[in-house]
């Protein structure tokens, strides 16, 4: 890994909808405003994944997003990370054994954070964000 | 040295590196300035000043990808030659009461064609891409080259013209707009008009920046990044520092147009410290024209629709500027002013 602390610093931020009911969504809409001001550490969110580096994916992943989603984690260029916001992501939530899932998101993309909540507050999803920002210091040393 | 065709090579090889490298340092600190200064107009904090460096020190780090239906020598030329082509610019712009390294070649038209370049680079790069996302913003990259190249020319033309009017020699070298303050000529009417020429060229600026409302052809909300929806990594780097290069170059040839006082001549300074304080003043100045022409209208509108985009420039601006050309005209008419 090609780590440093310039990338921890300067995380660019794509949001990719797997089949999510837009709760989530509007909450990392929500983190984008002054209030929150996430711009303070470099966080931005950007419209092509070939930019990004932190993969915000919210939703169960419907059989349609599958591949989608496999293909979008594909063209981010490494080094990256992906976080799974919103309790549907990680076990189905709401949707838990629904007929039209491939996920939970956990198994078909590798993920490095989870951020529960139905939806997640803004400040969890920040907060998450710090707990990737603190995975990626802690595997910067240990590659060095 | 032996000079070569007048020129002293060693001279311009160093300048040209100094000039390289003191560009894409001011170009990043006037980003991260214009980063700064937005986010507190929008009650918020804002990144600290030294973002951009940052930024780009991650996009080196990362994979850079040449998507499979590209052209890859094209896809990875337009970056180095948008920067290159940049950086050119500024060989030709005079900094405080410093001359440009290249002051005595080329012209102001020069100048005016050589800022065109940065942005075909991109435009060939978004063809090269091969994504339709990227063709379409480099389609609109091109409409707005053609929108804004007529306002900025009244601009220069009619500056360029009332020197000429006034009798001073050699009326398009740059040297000579900078050494002679338009304002210094014109009388009253000419004084109306030059204003307005000021403002359109403050509106040309993020046009030819590809800023808000002109970032169009960028437009990541619809066009996923446009230009540049490919790009990634070392490539999108050298963008990123083209686009502030390309602020340098165009806050520059304002201030050289219409702003190109120097203070070491109102100061009783020793040489060095006039350059200096000439230096600081220059880019205070820049920092006036980046401020006014990118973040307040960056901060004040949303983006133009591209149709917009062409009705702005072609229609308002343009008239906006024969107005203030037609008032400089009348100036000369009425006998105004310095005339020869
Ligand atoms: S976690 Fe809840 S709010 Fe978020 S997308 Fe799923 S169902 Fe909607």
């Amino acid at each position: 890994m090609r780590l440093s602390p310039s990338f921890n610093r300067s995380l660019w931020v794509f949001h990719f909808n797997s089949g999510s009911c837009n709760g989530c969504d509007i909450e990392i809409v929500a983190i984008l405003t002054p209030r929150y001001d996430p711009e303070r550490f470099g966080v931005r969110l950007v419209g092509s994944p070939k930019h990004a580096d932190v993969l915000l994916v919210t939703g169960p992943v419907t059989h349609d997003m599958t591949s989608r989603l496999q293909r979008v984690y594909e063209q981010m260029p490494d080094p990256k990370v992906v976080m799974c916001i919103g309790t549907c992501g990680q076990s189905g939530g709401v949707f838990y054994d629904s007929y039209n899932l491939d996920g939970p998101v956990g198994e078909v993309i590798p993920v490095d954070v989870y951020v529960p909540g139905c939806p997640p507050r803004p400040e969890a999803i920040i907060d998450g964000v710090v707990k990737a920002i603190a995975k990626l210091e802690r595997l910067e040393g240990e590659s060095s | 040295m032996i000079p070569v065709f007048g020129i002293d090579p060693l001279q311009v090889v160093g300048g040209t590196i100094a000039v390289a490298v003191l560009g894409v340092l001011a170009g990043l600190v006037f980003l991260g300035i214009d980063r700064k200064v937005t986010a507190h107009m929008q009650a918020r904090i804002g990144p600290p000043i030294r973002q951009p460096f940052r930024d780009v020190r991650k996009l080196l780090c990362k994979d850079s990808i040449v998507p499979e239906n590209a052209i890859p020598w094209l896809f990875n030329a337009a970056p180095i030659v948008a920067l290159a082509s940049a950086i050119v610019i500024l060989l030709y712009l005079p900094a405080g009461s410093i001359a440009p390294v290249f002051g005595g070649y080329g012209d102001i038209i020069l100048v005016m064609y050589l800022l065109t370049v940065p942005a075909l680079a991109m435009v060939a790069g978004g063809f090269a891409s091969g994504s339709p996302y990227a063709t379409v913003g480099s389609q609109r990259e091109m409409v707005t080259m053609i929108s804004y190249e007529f306002p900025l020319a009244i601009a220069i033309i009619a500056v360029a013209w009332r020197l000429a009017a006034a009798g001073i020699a050699d009326p398009f070298s740059i040297a000579t707009i900078a050494a002679n303050p338009v304002w210094s000529v014109v009388g009253p009417l000419g004084f109306a008009g030059c204003l307005i020429l000021l403002v359109v060229l403050a509106w040309v600026t993020p046009a030819e920046l590809s800023r808000i409302p002109c970032d169009t052809p960028e437009a990541e909300t619809e066009l996923a990044g446009g230009l540049l929806v490919e790009y990634s990594g070392r490539n999108l780097a050298l963008f990123y520092l083209a686009s502030g290069v390309k602020t340098v170059a165009m806050a520059s040839l304002a201030v050289a147009l219409f702003l190109p006082w120097n203070i070491s001549g109102y100061l009783a300074l020793p040489p060095a410290a006039g350059y200096a304080a000439d230096i600081a003043f220059f880019l205070l100045k820049m920092l006036v024209v980046v401020f006014f022409s990118v973040s307040v209208i960056r901060v004040g509108m949303a983006r133009f629709r591209i149709t917009h985009v062409v009705s702005v420039y072609w229609g308002y601006l343009a008239g906006l500027g024969l107005l203030g050309l037609l008032l400089v005209v009348l100036d000369v008419a009425f006998g105004a002013g310095v005339i020869a």
